[in-house]
């Protein structure tokens, strides 16, 4: 399995690791009920088949990377910047 | 049909043309007191015990497949109770004292082979938290000796002790652990629930969950409706999605484990090891195939296979344990589907449904518990109650925090 690193191109599996679903990307404010932090790190779709994930190229440019795959058939759809997703920076 | 040295003597003189079904294959009736969803090793043994202990045998398992067909058949057939803390402790304890007598009690050789775990460890730390675990596997009452680097040795000669990089100083070795014969235990809780009138139907998936005013009403299935006042979902590595028919959004991910068989050897590892220092575990079949795997692939997939980068490091790892390893031949490999949960235990409780029950989230740890999963599910299914070691294992833990993270990394899926 490759990734389109948006910063590095093609690049080996083992060069990224996988931190999970992006709901990682939807961090409760410091208000929130503990209900939502409950949904933020524990619940999840797990959708067999196209999913939104949070991946980090640990072994390259040190980016945290959105990639949307498909769980059945290992497909990669696309790779962006995270940063550029959330709108916080690169 | 019961199994007895005179029958099997007699079959075998006489071509072994005597031998019938072990099980029914009957159509679904309209309605039963309960539906297990999932033929895998946890929903016949929920279905067995439900018989056996609770006298409710008007009970089907409804199975998408064939019975036995996912990860019962798709592990690496390990039996152990060496957890450490409260939680795990008492239930996998329980589990491995019903996995002593389950040969005699379902009359099915489960080819159950308590030839000891070894667990190795490489430096002084690794060592003290070893011991720790070992004392509470004393504590809870099961078995548990701290070998030095000579002893284990005399064991297992075929190690590289001298490695640079990780040489070993030792293991905790959990002599009642061991293996057993993966599909029989399917097989043996599939004919023992059978022949207590619950009927096991097979090529039938469960398409919806039928719930009316806040209780479940039964589930639809390819092979049509059928009505129940309680539904249990036993279906590790799918729990999210047959949970979603019934509105429920579950703490779980889920994941391919790898595991890796050579061709038949003659004897040479009597026991299972497990390494100290890589993604690595070892046991020999009695067939003679070295049976080995590691840990996950670390990204999400419903696809029962692995990918390459995985494959080489449990290969790299192996090499490195036990150099001699490199000259079998690897016959297959294979992947299951694992349900990760954020703290790496399992979900044995009611879901907020009236009348449905859950039992999910075994990560890679669900073969050993078999029986002590069955045994406690029946009990909640039956009684509303939690059975005793298995009260830990609630759905709503995460919201509280009351984590049982075994290996201490924290709140994410495929870090257990």
């Amino acid at each position: 399995m490759r990734l389109r690193c948006p910063l590095c191109g093609d690049r080996d599996r083992r060069e990224f690791s996988c931190m999970g679903a992006a709901d990682y990307l939807d961090r409760p404010g410091a208000g929130a009920v503990p209900e939502a932090w409950d949904a933020y790190l524990h619940l999840r779709d797990n959708p067999a088949g196209r999913s939104r994930e949070l991946w980090y190229h640990e072994a390259g440019c040190s980016a945290w990377l959105l990639v949307e795959r498909d769980t059945v058939s290992h497909e990669v759809f696309s790779v962006a910047l995270a940063g550029d997703v959330t709108g916080a920076g690169a | 049909m019961r199994f007895s040295g005179l029958r099997l003597l007699g079959e075998g003189l006489t071509g072994n043309r005597g031998w019938r079904p072990h099980w029914r294959d009957p159509e679904p009736k309209p309605a039963y007191d309960v539906i297990i969803i999932g033929g895998g090793g946890h929903g016949l043994a929920t279905a067995y015990y439900l018989a056996k202990n609770h006298g409710i045998s008007n009970v089907a398992v409804l199975e998408k497949g064939w019975l036995g067909g996912g990860n019962v058949g798709r592990n690496t057939t390990i039996v152990r109770a060496n957890y450490g803390l409260p939680g795990n402790s008492e239930f996998y304890s329980h589990s491995l004292k019903l996995w002593e007598g389950l040969e005699r009690d379902l009359n099915f050789n489960v080819m159950h082979s308590q030839r000891g775990i070894i667990n190795l460890f490489h430096s002084d730390a690794q060592r003290d938290a070893f011991a720790r675990r070992g004392n509470a596997m004393v504590n809870q009452g099961d078995d548990a000796v701290l070998l030095d680097r000579d002893a284990l040795r005399r064991m297992l000669p075929c190690l590289d002790y001298e490695q640079t990089r990780f040489p070993i100083h030792g293991g905790l070795y959990h002599p009642r652990g061991g293996t057993a014969r993966h599909d029989a235990v399917a097989w043996g809780y599939a004919r023992g629930a059978d022949r207590r009138g619950v009927e096991l139907i097979q090529n039938c998936e469960v398409t919806g969950i039928d719930i009316s005013n806040g209780r479940v009403t039964g589930v639809q299935t390819t092979r049509g409706a059928i009505r129940a006042g309680k539904v249990g979902i036993v279906v590790a590595g799918r729990s999210s999605q047959v949970a979603a028919m019934a509105g429920l959004r579950l703490p779980i991910e889920s994941h391919v484990l790898q595991a890796f068989v050579t061709e038949g050897l003659k004897p040479v590892i009597d026991r299972v090891i497990t390494y100290g220092m890589g993604h690595f575990y070892i046991s020999q079949s009695d067939k003679g195939g070295l049976v080995f795997g590691g840990d996950l692939d670390f990204h999400a997939s419903y696809a029962a296979r692995g990918n390459l980068a995985m494959a080489e490091h449990v290969m790299e790892a192996g090499m490195t344990l036990m150099p001699m390893i490199g000259r079998a031949r690897v016959l297959r490999s294979w992947g299951g589907i694992m349900d990760m949960s954020p703290d790496g235990s399992p979900i044995i409780d009611k879901a907020p449904v009236e009348g449905l029950y859950l039992n999910c989230g075994w990560c890679y740890g669900g073969f050993k518990a078999t029986p002590g999963s069955g045994w406690s599910f029946a009990h909640l299914v039956a009684t509303g109650q939690h059975h005793g070691p298995a009260a830990r294992y609630r759905l709503d833990r995460f919201a509280r925090g009351d984590l049982i993270d075994e290996e201490g990394t924290g709140s994410q899926h495929n870090l257990h």
